[in-house]
């Protein structure tokens, strides 16, 4: 395979669990250069397991998971961290150094990577600041944000060194409307402007919708759907249509499953209850 | 089955119980012990970032060190004014008041000074060490500093276990020094025992190497325990409030505690048959 392939990130076949408790069974997924594909699933289904795959941080029980043509779990540490700085990602809550203000946040991984001059760090930080409408905020602490402004300064922080791929976990989790407008669209614009890949893993259906190429459906560690847009909206499927819609009931069910109920009831509880 | 007989029973199992409980914490503390090893040495091992960028250790020697000169002051003057006291009494009933001055400085460089400062370093400094490094994991900043390909050790842990461990035997020197001030003004101003007296007792009967340079040695070993716990602690800390108030709590009753035990080892050493 060429490191020029299609797709930039593929996961062939790959099972990983947390001790004996199987968190993903069997995934495959592809993601191809300049889309920007969601990851949607319930909560607790494995979604950031995925991502934290993808960037190395854990390594599957079995398959592979190809990150520009290269197996992530085969890099050495050298390797490894040569890939991640192609790498940006925004954590769910954006992660933000408490003790720098947004101005060093950002810098950063530059200061740490590269011995960019400071004038040119300077001109870097509000350009990327610029972008996500914060150039005003350079001085605040992280402390001093709300929280959608802090999901927008872990934004710039993810595309300070120009990434080929941008991952993002929950994004949207947490905020207002108008936030989440902001949020979502600069997603896509920032995609498409920096000609990069981004991966989003979420459970806002709505916003989600709005502004990806490609939708893979994860439920119980396993891909139960994936299309465009326009596939997964058209799809008949019960359980792609409980979790579009968000009804209470239907294939996940509502309740945690339990002893019948008389049982619990009129039984002795020694029987259950531990 | 016969009452009785259900008793045995019931008490060999909670015997095997207790024995398992035991030995299951006996495992842990020695597994436990062994990963701080290895965590001594990685943190050995990219100790070089500090070498080149000495400004980071400089802004923790800020922290841990600077900031904690008010208490260490006020408590070393308030434990040498005790000591002029509590000794003054005592040797004045052997007709040997004079030598306050030597019992004063002898007591505070060779145990009091390294023992007291290491202890209260630890639940100045050290805890707050532990709580930022622990709330840095619960807030995904360390998981966000991996992503950019940046080694947390290197960039959180050495620069904060190197500030430690050039702080603590200054502000052990400090300690004595206002120790000493504080005997001075009990002894002299207060008690009348002669200045010249007071301090020429205490020139002619301190070692420089003995005393002095065996209590700075005894500080730098506090100092290598004391912020290895607590960058130690806060790194593997659970990432969840409880967690971290656990480490941290952790942090100040393990360096106590190592802090005494490693002085009685010490002291045998230095101090035995002298």
């Amino acid at each position: 395979m060429s490191a020029n392939s299609e797709n930039l990130v593929e996961i062939n076949g790959v099972d990983f669990g947390y001790e004996h408790n199987l968190v993903l069974g069997n995934i495959n997924l592809k993601v191809k250069r300049g889309q920007v594909v969601a990851i949607l699933g319930p909560s607790g289904c494995g979604k950031t397991t995925l991502l934290r795959l993808i960037g190395g941080q854990l390594k599957p029980d079995k398959g592979k998971v190809l990150v520009d043509s290269r197996s992530v779990a085969e890099l050495d540490r050298h390797e490894l961290y040569d890939l991640r700085r192609k790498m940006g990602m925004l954590f769910q809550f954006g992660a933000l150094f408490t003790d720098l203000s947004v101005f060093e946040n950002i810098a950063f991984q530059m200061r740490e990577h590269t011995d960019l001059p400071e004038a040119m760090i300077t001109n870097l930080v509000l350009m990327k600041l610029h972008a996500v409408g914060l150039r005003g905020a350079h001085d605040l602490m992280p402390s001093e944000l709300s929280g959608g402004m802090a999901r927008r300064v872990a934004l710039a922080r993810a595309i300070a060194l120009d990434p080929m791929l941008i991952m993002y976990d929950e994004p949207f989790a947490g905020l207002d409307p108008i936030s989440l407008g902001i949020v979502g669209k600069l997603i896509r614009t920032v995609n498409d402007a920096l000609g990069t890949t981004s991966i989003i893993v979420t459970h806002d259906v709505a916003t989600s919708l709005d502004i990806v190429d490609y939708v893979y459906l994860v439920s119980d560690g396993r891909v139960v759907a994936d299309g465009t847009v326009g596939e997964i909206r058209g799809t008949q499927d019960a359980f792609v249509q409980q979790f579009i819609r968000g009804e209470a009931d239907g294939p996940v069910a509502f309740h945690y499953p339990a002893e019948a109920y008389g049982d619990m009831v009129f039984g002795q509880p020694s029987d259950w209850h531990r | 089955m016969k009452p009785e007989m259900n008793r045995n029973k019931g008490a060999t199992r909670y015997g095997l119980m207790t024995l398992a409980a035991v030995g299951a914490r006996a495992t842990d503390i020695v597994s436990r012990a062994g990963l701080a090893g290895r965590f001594l040495v990685e943190t050995f091992y990219y100790s070089a970032l500090c070498l080149r960028r000495p400004g980071l250790v400089v802004k923790e020697i800020y922290f841990v060190g600077v900031l904690s000169l008010a208490i260490i002051v006020v408590s070393g003057l308030f434990v040498g004014m005790v000591l002029g006291l509590q000794m003054y009494d005592t040797l004045d009933r052997f007709g040997s008041g004079d030598v306050v001055g030597m019992v004063v400085a002898l007591s505070l460089v060779r145990e009091l000074g390294p023992v007291l400062t290491a202890i209260l370093f630890a639940s100045r400094a050290g805890s707050a060490v532990t709580a930022e490094i622990g709330l840095m994991r619960a807030t995904e900043q360390i998981s966000a500093m991996e992503m950019m390909a940046i080694q947390p050790i290197a960039r959180v842990i050495t620069p904060r276990f190197w500030a430690s461990v050039i702080s603590l035997p200054l502000l052990t020197s400090i300690f004595n020094v206002t120790g000493i001030l504080g005997g001075y003004l009990v002894a002299v101003n207060l008690l009348g025992v002669d200045a010249g007296t007071f301090w020429s007792e205490m020139q002619d009967s301190i070692d420089f190497r003995l005393d002095i340079m065996n209590g700075l040695i005894k500080s730098v070993i506090f100092a290598v325990a004391v912020s290895l716990v607590a960058v130690f602690e806060g790194y593997y800390a659970t990432a969840t409030a409880e967690g971290v108030s656990r480490a941290t709590t952790r942090t100040v009753v393990i360096s106590a505690l190592l802090v005494l035990g490693l002085d009685f080892v010490l002291t045998a050493f230095m101090f035995r048959g002298v």
